[in-house]
């Protein structure tokens, strides 16, 4: 620090760059497996995203296999299925944001209104458990129970309905993909929604008991406003990810004779590209997908920010 | 102090209670049912009826058949190679990145954090990933199942908040002892964030016991297949065939019934078993998670 002004004003960037790196050689030493990775495994398929705009042939390489333009893309707007993806794939996810996000927010508020520690503790562990089940044994149990046999079906006759096979029924696909939804993820969902419950100011209950305020103007007007950052913030993520639905769980339950309801882009790029082998053709679709994806985090985003000053970034 | 409560509110507690017992009931009915049903006797099961509020009979015969199935077998035993190499992994990898990005005055973090966070909005696909791991030999292989998602973004970023939250002096007073970052990362930001450190394990680990498109996807040979993979022939193929060489024509399907439930209960109690142990870890978590992610 007593150097002369003179040298630190003169310090090049190469000086700069050398005195960072001597004193955080082994934090660089850390990071190299992690940077590695991430250029490999992330950066690396979209690099491989270049398909796209080729006519890919495994055997060509990427570089090797001739370009195709836009080809890909105007064969998918073209196709027959374009329509149905796209209006599957909202669909599925407009009623999912509309049942299955509220779902854990009231979860949340009615745990928070029970007088009894234990009990609130009980409702919270077994509504945990679904989250712990794997999807292939829910999915597993959901093909089960709803079988020509299975126990939703002997319900459905003890109420005087008919007997059949639910999933093959496109009707009831959706209702059935919602309902298991929002039974695995109310639990798991409610705790981030207790925990900012749980960060709320108690001197404000107070302050609006010694105003007269009763239960429902507590929890209208301290408690919602509490934890309206975390859904907010909650909320843009489920919208920017609108049109990327998972494919797994869609994967494990539906069958063709239900396409019409049930096929999804993400289930319709896993055919084409991993089953048919149809790679540009698929990718096309798929990057498709995630560019739109892409811009709807950011006009979440950009609408949260002005709507109520919470945003991601 | 104590506030009277009115007639509304006096409903409405009890109200509240009822509903959330009843919530609490349709969570748990789906698996009490499989439970009953694996141990009921096939020929019973087969035609009863409705809701299973008792077993009917108890036999243990379907658990016999799926623990003497080959495949289980071997699928538990891959599984559990998994969820071993894959969460420490996981755990290695995790932690080195969230000790880089936890730092002060690193040059080149800000740039990696932009590198690392821009893969949570923007991925390749699944297909350009597939050729990815393909290209690099790793199909039919278990390394395909965890070195391709060594690292979650998302958990990344949990543990650096867990990290920064670790007091500053006790890192200046170790390197004034002449600890160097290893040191520093395994003897005081890893023992420090130990909470942290078992959310990870609980998410990583069920993760891995629960994948199983990767399996699908990667794997050809059957000796390799996780667990999951063979419950999903049985339970969403209905292939219980191989598992009953030995039982008669007419019981072939109320005993495949039974050992489907069977299978379920075998394949889901380990995790059911860990989670409420773990509860109050994995709440504080995600509340890291939640408030600074």
């Amino acid at each position: 620090m007593a150097q002369p002004a003179r040298t630190s004003i003169k310090r090049s960037i190469g000086t700069i760059l050398y005195r960072d790196f001597a004193k955080n050689k082994l934090i660089y030493l850390m990071a190299l497996p992690v940077m590695a990775y991430y250029i490999i495994f992330h950066y690396g398929p979209m690099y491989g995203l270049v398909i796209a705009f080729k006519y890919f042939a495994p055997a060509k390489g990427i570089l090797g296999s001739p370009w195709a333009g836009v080809y890909w893309f105007r064969e998918f707007f073209n196709s027959y299925f374009i329509e149905r993806l796209i209006k599957n794939t909202l669909l599925i996810n407009v009623l999912n944001l509309l049942f299955s996000f509220p779902a854990p927010i009231i979860l949340a508020l009615l745990l928070n209104e029970l007088r009894s520690e234990r009990y609130k503790r009980s409702v919270q562990t077994i509504t945990y458990l679904p989250h712990f089940i794997s999807l292939v044994v829910i999915c597993g149990m959901i093909h089960d129970f709803t079988s020509r046999d299975g126990i939703i079906n002997d319900l459905v006759v003890f109420f005087g309905g008919e007997r059949s096979t639910m999933l093959l029924n496109p009707g009831l696909f959706r209702p059935i993909y919602i309902v298991s939804e929002i039974w695995q993820g109310v639990g798991w969902g409610s705790i981030i929604y207790l925990a900012a419950l749980s960060s709320i100011d108690p001197e404000l209950y107070q302050a609006a008991v010694i105003d007269g305020a009763n239960r429902w103007k507590k929890i209208w007007h301290i408690t919602l406003p509490g934890i309206m950052p975390t859904i907010v913030i909650l909320l843009i993520l489920r919208v920017g990810s609108m049109m990327s639905i998972g494919h797994e769980k869609i994967i494990l339950l539906y069958n063709a004779s239900i396409y019409d309801t049930a096929d999804v882009i993400s289930s319709f790029v896993y055919r084409k590209g991993l089953l048919e082998s149809n790679y540009s053709y698929s990718t096309a679709v798929g990057l498709f997908n995630s560019a739109i994806n892409f811009m709807l985090v950011i006009l979440a985003n950009w609408l949260s920010r002005r709507a109520t000053d919470h945003s991601l970034w | 102090m104590q506030i009277k409560r009115s007639l509304g509110e006096f409903l409405f507690d009890h109200a509240n209670v009822l509903f959330l017992l009843g919530l609490m009931l349709v969570t748990l009915y789906p698996l009490v049912h499989v439970l009953f049903a694996s141990v009921s006797a096939p020929s019973r099961l087969i035609s009863h009826q409705g809701l299973l509020l008792l077993p009917l009979g108890f036999e243990l015969g379907s658990y016999g058949l799926v623990f003497k199935n080959p495949m289980i077998v071997r699928g538990y035993l891959n599984t559990m190679i998994i969820v071993l190499a894959g969460t420490t992994t996981n755990l290695v990898m995790t932690s080195l990145g969230a000790y880089v990005l936890s730092r002060r005055d690193v040059l080149w973090k800000k740039l990696m954090m932009m590198v690392i966070v821009f893969t949570m909005f923007f991925s390749g696909g699944i297909i350009p990933t597939y050729l990815l791991v393909r290209n690099l030999e790793m199909t039919n292989t278990l390394y395909a199942l965890f070195i391709p998602t060594a690292i979650s973004t998302y958990n990344l970023i949990i543990m650096r908040t867990a990290f920064m939250g670790v007091p500053y002096s006790l890192e200046e007073s170790a390197r004034i002892d002449g600890a160097k970052d290893f040191t520093i990362l395994f003897r005081i930001m890893i023992p420090l964030s130990l909470p942290v450190i078992a959310v990870m394990v609980l998410f990583y680990g069920v993760g891995h016991w629960n994948s199983w498109f990767s399996a699908m996807i990667y794997l050809r040979k059957r000796e390799l297949y996780p667990l999951q993979l063979i419950l999903r022939e049985i339970l969403i193929s209905s292939d219980t065939t191989q598992m009953m060489t030995d039982v008669g024509g007419m019981d072939k399907e109320p005993v495949g019934q039974t050992v489907k439930y069977a299978t379920i209960i075998v394949a889901t109690l380990p995790v059911l078993s860990i989670y409420p142990f773990l509860q109050k870890y994995f709440v504080k978590g995600i509340m890291i998670g939640a408030l600074k992610g």
